[in-house]
Order: structure tokens, then sequence, then C-alpha cells
């Protein structure tokens, strides 16, 4: 099991966020957290990478409890894609660099730029190499910061809401890329997505968070129109095409 | 290529700040008087010239840096010692020392009215006053949370706070009392000596190393906090031990100097629109900026009225503000 959460609880101050959240994850998952804006998704994201710390409960990340964890051995085990946009001035191949921070004391190693030099590739981000970010469009942005998470070669890789600033055809090229490097390196995926038709595409599991609560969790059973009634309180369709289901609202 | 050009530009500055002065001095002078101490000019060259150019580039170096990862590690491109109350701190700690413990006096047959006759009683309330400042700043926002935001706000009340202490002791001090205050304010480097070099480079060395050191977190924070956090940098211990020591280099330094502003925050804005926010290189380019704009700024103040030598802290603040404004209407990044 790669990621372990455990009667996980947080509050901020005296509001009360996450409450008794359970779920595993394993190797080689792509698990999509699904759920209303304020429902913790963001914060449950946060707590698994200690960001935040959690108030009760216990999360493992391959066995070691996150709470003795040093912040590089966490950083060395799993890579985060935060929310917030991309500051700084920096070129694309340094950005990408940056995510050998865990690994590098001061000097760069050959083997730092190899592996920065090598997802750059995957990513088809070669031709911008020595353009400055604040040049790149919003999906060629979005490509950089996720390859900057996968050069510090994670086991575990949580993204937050990866897609929500991206046209339809960035939209899938970030969602085929992060599958497929999760599925070539093996390693699992959490990522909070509000699209629930892009997350039936890409995730085989999916926990639904209301209120704070798990709602339901599991494969693509979970997702029926009963639950979105319940959880997003909109009434839909749920039709197959080409295999995968399609949600569709229904009329008001 | 850049570091090389400012390196160049400031070792040219430093031979021509060597020649100009009270008394101008020849090419030949010069040479003469650095190789043999009992030449003509050697006695103006090392007593005067060279200390005073070498505190200039010292703590126009310490501002750079102080600059540079302040507005860094607070998320502000505004940050600067002058800013969060470092400078005000300094000056409540000077007046205190010369109001209250009667370090000022007026000597008025000489052509500098007011001296203060116990320099370092001044000097060490005013890095006390420094210290208090930022070490309540940081207080402050341990209670609350460790957050650039809660920093500045309590940066910029430490500073107003200052200043009205500074001005309740001038409104019951004697007039000899407030023209030592005030001419202690003006930013000088003419009044370093040579101990006062020393002191403040081997403060500065270690600092600039620890910066060096931990460029890589300061790249992370300028990317974003919670991008930082995920690279495994403890923001919070680096947000407070860049603070500390960077107001602990400032704080040296205005003790020593008086309050020079705009050199520590335009420094670092120029290099960054030149070279990128990678601190690896940034913060050195910063530094030798700074020492190159502090110089520069003596050299003209000791040329532009003479035989009067100006105050640096008039010329910085004179070019850092038009300064300033055109590196933001003219810079794209």
């Amino acid at each position: 099991m790669i990621l372990s959460v455990d009667k996980v609880e947080f509050s901020y101050r005296s509001t009360s966020v996450l409450k008794d959240i359970n779920f595993e994850v394993k190797r080689g998952n792509f698990v999509s957290i699904l759920g209303v804006n304020g429902s913790g998704k963001s914060t449950l994201m946060k707590c698994i990478n200690r960001i935040l710390k959690c108030n009760n409960g216990m999360i493992l990340v391959e066995d070691n409890d996150i709470k003795k964890m040093k912040e590089i051995e966490i950083a060395r085990k799993i890579g985060y894609v935060p929310q917030s946009s991309e500051k700084g001035f920096f070129t694309v191949f340094d950005a990408v660099l940056l995510g050998r921070k865990p690994y590098i004391k001061w000097d760069v190693s050959k083997n730092d730029i190899e592996i920065a030099e090598r997802m750059l590739k995957i990513m088809n981000l070669e031709e911008y190499a020595l353009r400055y970010i604040n040049e790149l469009s919003g999906g060629e942005l979005q490509k950089v910061v996720i390859a900057r998470a996968l050069v510090q070669e994670p086991q575990l890789l949580l993204l937050d809401e990866p897609t929500s600033d991206l046209d339809l055809k960035n939209q899938l090229e970030v969602m085929n890329i992060i599958k497929k490097v999760s599925s070539t390196q093996n390693i699992a995926s959490v990522v909070v997505m509000h699209d629930i038709n892009l997350a039936l595409r890409y995730s085989d599991k999916f926990i639904i968070l209301k209120e704070g609560h798990v709602f339901a969790a599991g494969g693509r059973e979970v997702i029926t129109p009963e639950t979105i009634k319940e959880v997003y309180g909109v009434e839909v369709y749920i039709k197959n095409f080409e295999g995968i289901p399609v949600v569709i609202p229904r009329s008001q | 290529m850049i570091g090389i050009f400012l390196t160049v530009s400031l070792i040219l500055t430093v031979f021509y700040s060597i020649k100009v002065g009270a008394a101008n001095l020849s090419a030949y002078e010069i040479i003469n008087g650095l190789i043999n101490s009992n030449a003509a000019g050697a006695s103006i060259i090392w007593n005067i010239r060279i200390p005073r150019i070498l505190a200039a580039i010292i703590a126009g170096a310490c501002m750079g840096i102080e600059g540079c990862i302040m507005q860094n590690v607070l998320r502000n491109p505004l940050a600067s010692p002058y800013t969060m109350g470092i400078s005000q701190g300094a000056a409540f700690g000077a007046a205190f020392a010369i109001i209250v413990l009667g370090a000022g006096t007026l000597n008025s047959t000489q052509a500098d009215a007011v001296i203060v006759n116990n320099p370092y009683i001044t000097v060490f309330m005013a890095f006390l006053g420094s210290m208090m400042g930022v070490i309540t700043i940081l207080l402050i926002s341990k209670l609350r949370s460790i957050t650039p935001e809660v920093m500045i706000l309590a940066g910029v009340a430490m500073s107003a706070m200052f200043t009205a202490g500074t001005m309740f002791l001038q409104y019951f001090a004697s007039d000899t009392q407030v023209a030592a205050t005030i001419f202690w304010t003006f930013g000088d480097v003419e009044r370093a000596v040579w101990n006062d070099v020393w002191i403040m480079l081997i403060l500065m060395i270690p600092a600039l190393i620890y910066f060096i050191y931990r460029a890589w977190d300061y790249n992370s924070l300028e990317i974003g906090e919670e991008t930082a956090k995920g690279l495994g940098v403890d923001t919070d211990k680096i947000r407070i031990q860049g603070m500390l020591i960077s107001t602990f280099t400032s704080a040296v330094t205005v003790a020593f100097l008086g309050v020079i502003g705009f050199v520590g925050l335009i420094a670092p804005h120029i290099m960054r629109r030149i070279i990128g926010t990678d601190h690896r290189f940034l913060i050195p380019t910063s530094a030798i900026l700074g020492a190159l704009i502090l110089l520069v700024s003596d050299t003209i103040a000791k040329s532009i009225l003479s035989p009067i030598i100006l105050p640096v802290g008039v010329i910085t603040a004179f070019m850092g503000g038009p300064m300033f404004l055109y590196i933001i209407i003219k810079m794209r990044r």
C-alpha cells in the first residue's frame, strides 16, 4: 500500500473540515477526489503532504508515518502540484530542475540535469527549455509544474485541480501525460477534480467528499445519479459512451 | 557576464573615488600613495579615502543582499530594512543614546558643527533598536502565524512606533541634541573608520555564505509557499533565519553609518529584471550592484558640491526614487 489514510481529522480553529477520513491507495492507482467547493478536498491533499498537520488520525506513506518524517523525506516520496498559480522568473529548465531540490545540497549533479532533461522530453517541453515561465500558455505552464513534481521521483503524486484553467485540448493532454507517467513509472496519483467526466475517463478509483466526510469510495460504480444528486444537488443521467460513463445534467 | 561587467565597473569606480574629494589626487599620486606609505597622498588615501570606499562597498553589498532576502522571504517587492522598521529602530536607538544617555554634543568651531562625541554608545544603541524591532516582529508572527503578511504589517507598526518614540525624545531634547540626532540619521560612509570596516566585513562574509548556501530554498520560496513546502523546504525556519540574519547585518551597517535608503530596494529589483530569480546568481550580483550604487552615490556626494561633501543618504534618496520609477515604467518583467 502506497498511501493509507486512517481516521484523519482536521480543523481550522473551531471549524471542522475533515472528519474521520479513511481510504487506501495502491501503487499504480489513479484516484480522483470529488466533491463540491469547500468539501475539504484541497485540505485533504495538504494533510497528506503535511503542509497542514492533521489533528487526529494517521497518514502512512509506504508504511512511514508522515508525522515522523523529515520534510526532505516527504518531498522524496510525494510530488505535489498545488492549485495556486506559478510565480517567479525562471526558465522552463530551471523551473523543472527545482524539482530536484530534495536531492540537491548546493551543486547540481549531472544526474539531476539528466533527469530534468529527460522529463522535458517526456512532457514535450524541450523546445521551451530556455523560455521564461511567464511567457508560457496555461497548458504549457501546467506541464512545467507537473514535470517539476515528477523529477522529485515520487512514489505518490498529488495534484490539486490540475486542469481547472485549461482548455479541452490541454485538459486531455495534461491528463494523458499524468496517466502515462503514472503507469510507466508505476506511481500512484491522487487528483482533486471538478470535472466528473474527466475523472471518469482517467481514474480507476473515486473518493467523494461531502462536508468533510468520505461520502462514497470505490470504482466507477460509486458514480451514480443518486450519489451526484446527494453530493452536488444536481439531477443527472449517466450514459455509456465508447465504454466510458458520461454524466449529463438533466434540463432544469 | 553581468557579474564581470559589474565587478569591472566597481573596480573603475573605486579608482575614480580614490581620486576625487576635497583634495583631488592625480593618477601618479594615487599609485605612489598606494605603494608607498610615506608618499604625499598616502595619508589621505589610506586613512580617509580607502576606509570610506570599503565602507561604501561593504555596506552597499550588505544592503543589496538584505533587500534580496527580505523581498524573497516576505514575498513583497517593497520589503527592505527601511520598510521593515529596522532603520527607524536604529534611529530611535541613536536618539536614545544621544538624548537620554548624553552621547551627542555641539562643536561650533568646526566645519562639522555637530558631532556625536560617544559614537560607540550610539552605535550600540542603534544596533539594539534595530534588533529589538525585528525580534518584536518575529514574536508577534510566532503568536499569530509566521506569514509574510503578518511580518510586514508588524514591521509597519514597529516603524510607526519607533518614529513616534524618536519624535517624543526630540521634543524634550535640547537644540544640540536634536541637531546631533538629525545629523546621525543622515546616512554617511565618511564616519567609518578602519575598525568599523573590519567589523562590517567580518559579519558580512558568513551572512553572504549562509544566504548563498540557502539559494535553492529561496528559489523554492520564490515560486510559492506551497510549492516550497512540497519540495521539502521548512518555510517558517527559512523565513525566520533569513529575517534574523539580514536584520543583523542591516543593524550593524545602519548603526555604523546611519540611515541609507533605497539601495536595498533597487539593487535586487534591477538584478531580478536582468538575470531572473535564481538566487544562486541573484544574491551575489545584488551584492555587487548594491556596492556599486552606494560607491557611485558616495563619489557623487563627494564631488557634486565640492568642497562641500554631502551625506551619501541624501544622494541615494535623490537617485533612488526616480530610478525606481524608471524601472517600474521601462522594464517589462
